[in-house]
């Protein structure tokens, strides 16, 4: 059997709006190892977060999703019923939310909300479920783990909330994590030590962790492979070391130019700037993206739909035909020579 | 140096938090003695954990909320001799989020000329013109005039909260952390017009941020909040190259740059906030501070005179002796 | 989450995120709301059904057939014209009642009253409740405890019961039955613009009204008020309805409009005694009062739905 634990091709999202359908995703393709920590990164309305939660099958109901194959540690998601879903979702792969605080529910005692999926999936018994939340509330580095099973979640801060989320994530093992903006609602000290938390614990139970945000800084220090979206598709992938050295769509070297980093952005300049606004996914779509904003464009880059351009790397693509014709010149030259 | 616009002397503001039916309200301090100068023409940021005090200091400088106890001065007169229009003249806010600062059933026009209104300005007929001029100075097509925020983008919603803030031309703007809700790109042309707008308009900002990237990028001068205190301040280079508080080095230690070689660094702050209800004794960072000396739990610090600022520590304790020991 | 949340409810792509100067600008408030208001069959039908019985109630006196208190004892109890009965006759479409008074007519005038009690009652308990409810819901505090109180001892007064008291004690009429009414049916309002008030008091744009020096008074009248003015139209309609409802319970019970003045509710109770012979009497009014109350009720419900776009999807 593969290494691969998750493996989506041609992804598709369409949401029926009164105006026209929304492309909100639009043939995405990514993958994930055991071990690997993947990165989508992309602006709000991109899609990243609709990607997730097509892959845990919980998009809202009038969200169409397609896609030509959706394998969850081999199993395809398609052909399993609604009830082995349910069984995979929370048990195989579960989900961590941007807000804890929301996604814990405040009538429940942490310790219910904690053994409730393990008992459900795993039928073990309540003592065993106990021991399990214990100690993995130890693992994310809650003190007095067992004291804090009967409170509830107004009790506990947001960084302590967070790290409730991510125990009960880990309740069942699961293969593969998705976490969706777990840090953004955090303080920048707090979110150092969850993100330290979450690289620790995948690495010891060798899981799978999709990790989707915005913040190019936690992408840099976390991933191992980047994917950034933009407007519904995916414009690059690579390794991070890749994507932050030699970024090659122009999004991506928009995205790295438009933030300050302490040291080498001059202090008081000007940033970088991307002009324009995301184009509507509403209707037709023709060409690049992108194209509207980029300082780069040419005219074929508007007529045709831009494919992914595979051969730049082993492991990279990029969505750009500047980039493909880049890459071609210089293969070219070095063929030449 | 150059003149002071606003000053704070030792204040502090406290909340009576009933901590239960029938029980006595115990007293929260959320601003804990606060000194605060803020030069014409600088950038000073506020940079701390949420529940430091900063929002609380910035409502208490912008005149909204009362401090229970010190003194306050706008360009050289004290706050509470001041109308709320004489502030409103002097400090304007600029707030996080663009979504909710704006009235979504009013206008964009009638936005931004609310300040004129609340003025009661004299010349209504000027109102549009001038409104249009700000709008132009900060980058908005003059036909969303007329137009409701919520046909405006994030980032335009934003140059209309500054537009309002600055048409009647305040000396100080406090910026409550104002790009942390729009997106990295939109963030970028934010904090460039902020910028630009401070050296055209001559303004002076007080920043509150805890995007530390964007503080060091935009800031001459910081000062680091912890529970009600400030710990530490100094000239942004100072602060930034050589950090001497404990907790603005975990501060600084955990600013994620892009930069694909450093993994996620481990700041050693322990998990939890300390509840401001029930403050720790002495230093009130020595649960978290990685460098706590048996001292710390019983000594409060005194502030330490650095070369640009001060810091509060009980790790420059010689000096503070050498201090005592001179005056 | 933000974008699952956020992109269904956002049709236009532009909005979701931009910056520059060039760029789709959304249809204005105005225009989608109108778009909205004739998009909803059931704010459309119920705002149809009301403005057709208002018409009635208006245009009485012009499209009436008789007079609505000429009484005419040799033709009592005409039945309507669809009854297969030698006595119908197209000068009473409706029929006559018990005293021979064209029961089209009174139909008519009957609206006029319900219309106006509804309407009145609905102003007065909507200045009371409104004022209560933002002063408490903008000062907190004091304020809020005491609005508190009073709403609470408010709502421990049974409705029916001290308004058949106060009726009996000053004696009947159209006013003492509007200001009972009035009085008596603030609570909603109070309670609901509480809330809303504080849910839009804590948006940072009243703190921006505040630090740019602007008084309370146009703070709550121009910052606060238009944003929950969708919140109040509902409850107008609710308590509309509600006050209409109970003026007809009154005058059933012969405490509300008195006779010979024509009341939807008082000509059921003329005819509850002839329920197993002459059904129409009371058929007819009924089904008046229930299109009456179930427009407006489907005016509030669209009006809810088309002002707060966020919760249909």
């Amino acid at each position: 059997m593969s290494n691969k634990i998750l493996e989506v091709q041609d992804l598709t999202i369409d949401i029926p709006t009164p105006s026209g359908t929304l492309h909100a995703v639009q043939k995405v393709s990514i993958h994930v190892d055991r071990g690997e920590t993947l990165c989508i990164v992309g602006e709000s309305g991109c899609g990243k977060s609709l990607t997730s939660l097509a892959i845990m099958d919980l998009l809202p109901k009038k969200a169409m999703r397609t896609a030509t194959r959706l394998e969850l540690a081999g199993e395809s998601v398609f052909e399993i019923g609604e009830r082995r879903m349910s069984d995979i979702r929370g048990n195989r792969m579960s989900m961590i939310f941007q807000e804890p605080m929301t996604s814990l529910n405040p009538a429940y005692t942490i310790g219910d909300q904690l053994t409730e999926a393990l008992r459900r999936h795993r039928k073990v018994s309540r003592s065993e479920a106990r021991d399990r939340a214990v100690f993995l509330l130890e693992k994310v580095g809650i003190t007095a783990a067992a004291s804090r099973l009967g409170q509830y979640p107004h009790q506990l801060s947001g960084g302590l909330r967070q790290r409730v989320m991510i125990a009960m994530a880990l309740m069942c093992g699961p293969d593969l994590i998705i976490a969706d903006e777990p840090t953004t609602a955090l303080d920048v000290t707090i979110q150092a030590q969850i993100l330290h938390l979450l690289a620790e614990l995948q690495r010891e139970f060798n899981m799978g962790l999709i990790l989707i945000t915005h913040d190019l800084g936690v992408v840099a220090r976390i991933a191992d492979r980047v994917a950034v979206m933009y407007a519904g598709q995916i414009v690059e992938t690579g390794s991070a070391a890749q994507i932050f050295s030699a970024p090659a769509h122009p999004y991506t070297r928009g995205l790295l130019a438009c933030i300050p980093i302490p040291g080498k952005t001059e202090r008081g300049a000007h940033l970088g700037a991307i002009p324009g606004i995301v184009p509507s996914l509403v209707g037709k779509m023709s060409g690049c993206h992108f194209a509207s904003r980029c300082p780069e464009v040419q005219q074929n880059c508007t007529s045709a739909p831009i494919p992914q351009f595979e051969a730049l790397d082993p492991g990279r693509s990029v969505r750009c035909l500047q980039a493909e014709n880049a890459a071609m010149r210089s293969a070219g030259q070095e063929g030449v020579a | 140096m150059s003149e002071v616009v606003l000053e704070a002397r030792d204040i502090t503001r406290k909340f009576m938090i009933s901590s239960g039916f029938m029980r006595a309200k115990r007293p929260l301090h959320a601003v804990n003695g606060v000194n605060l100068k803020l030069h014409r023409g600088e950038v000073l940021a506020l940079v701390g954990e949420s529940g430091c005090g900063k929002t609380t200091l910035a409502k208490m400088l912008l005149g909204l909320l009362p401090p229970s106890s010190g003194s306050l001065e706008l360009d050289g007169q004290p706050l509470a001799s001041l109308s709320h229009l004489d502030v409103a003249r002097i400090v304007q806010p600029i707030f996080q989020d663009p979504y909710s600062s704006l009235n979504p059933r009013k206008t964009i026009g009638n936005i931004i000329s609310l300040p004129l209104v609340a003025q009661g300005d004299k010349d209504p007929a000027s109102w549009r013109q001038r409104a249009e001029e700000i709008m132009e100075l900060v980058g908005l097509p003059r036909r969303v005039y007329n137009n409701f925020p919520s046909q405006l983008s994030g980032g335009q919603r934003q140059r209309v909260a500054i537009a309002r803030a600055l048409i009647n031309r305040p000396r100080v703007v406090i910026c409550d952390e104002p790009t942390s809700a729009l997106d990295v790109s939109v963030q970028s042309q934010i904090l460039n017009l902020l910028q630009d707008l401070r050296q055209e308009l001559g303004l002076t900002y007080l920043m509150i941020s805890h995007n530390l990237a964007v503080v060091e990028h935009m800031a001459t001068r910081i000062a680091v909040m912890y529970l009600g205190r400030v710990v530490e301040e100094g000239d942004a280079e100072t602060v930034y190259n050589s950090p001497r508080h404990p907790y603005t080095k975990a501060l600084l230690g955990s600013v994620l740059t892009p930069d694909p070689n450093l993994g996620v660094p481990d700041t050693h702050l322990g998990a939890a906030y300390p509840n401001p209800l029930d403050m720790p004794s002495g230093c009130t960072f020595h649960p978290r501070c990685a460098q706590a000396m048996p001292s710390c739990t019983s000594e409060v610090p005194l502030p330490v005179p650095t070369g640009s600022g001060h810091v509060e520590c009980n790790l420059y304790e010689e000096e503070q002796d050498k201090m005592r020991m001179t005056s | 989450m933000t974008d699952a949340t956020k992109s269904p409810s956002v049709p236009q792509g532009g909005s979701i995120l931009s910056s520059g100067l060039d760029d789709v600008l959304e249809p204005s408030p105005g225009s989608l709301m109108r778009k909205r208001v004739f998009g909803h069959t059931g704010l459309v039908i119920g705002g149809g059904v009301l403005l057709i019985i208002f018409l009635m109630a208006v245009l009485a006196p012009v499209i009436s057939p008789g007079d609505p208190y000429d009484q005419d004892l040799s033709r009592k109890l005409i039945p309507p014209i669809w009854h297969d009965s030698d006595k119908v006759t197209w000068d009473h479409p409706l029929g006559t009642d018990l005293l021979g008074r064209d029961y089209m007519t009174r139909l008519f005038y009957g609206a006029r009253i319900s219309l106006l009690i509804g309407f009145a009652a609905m102003l007065i308990s909507g200045v009371i409740g409104t004022t209560l409810g933002v002063l408490a819901g903008y000062f907190g505090g004091k304020v809020d405890m005491v609005v508190n109180f009073i709403i609470t001892t408010r709502l421990s007064m049974p409705v029916v019961l001290v308004a058949l008291a106060v009726v009996s004690l000053v004696g009947s009429s159209l006013t003492v039955v509007i200001w009972v009414l009035g009085l008596l049916i603030w609570d909603r309002f109070a309670v609901v613009m509480r809330s809303a008030t504080q849910q839009v008091r804590g948006l940072d744009f009243v703190a921006a009204a505040q630090s740019l020096g602007c008084s309370t008074r146009r703070i709550i009248l121009s910052e606060i008020m238009p944003n929950i003015a969708n919140h109040l139209i509902v409850i107008a309609t609710i308590e509309m309805a509600h006050a209409i409802l109970l003026e007809a319970a009154l005058s059933f019970l012969g405490l509300g409009v008195q006779p010979p003045d024509p009341s939807w509710g008082l000509m059921i109770a003329e005819a509850k005694g002839m329920i197993f012979f002459d059904a129409w009497t009371i058929t007819i009014p009924g089904i008046a009062l229930f299109a009456l109350v179930l427009s407006i009720n489907l005016l509030g419900d669209g009006m809810r739905d088309v002002t707060a776009p966020e919760n249909r999807n």
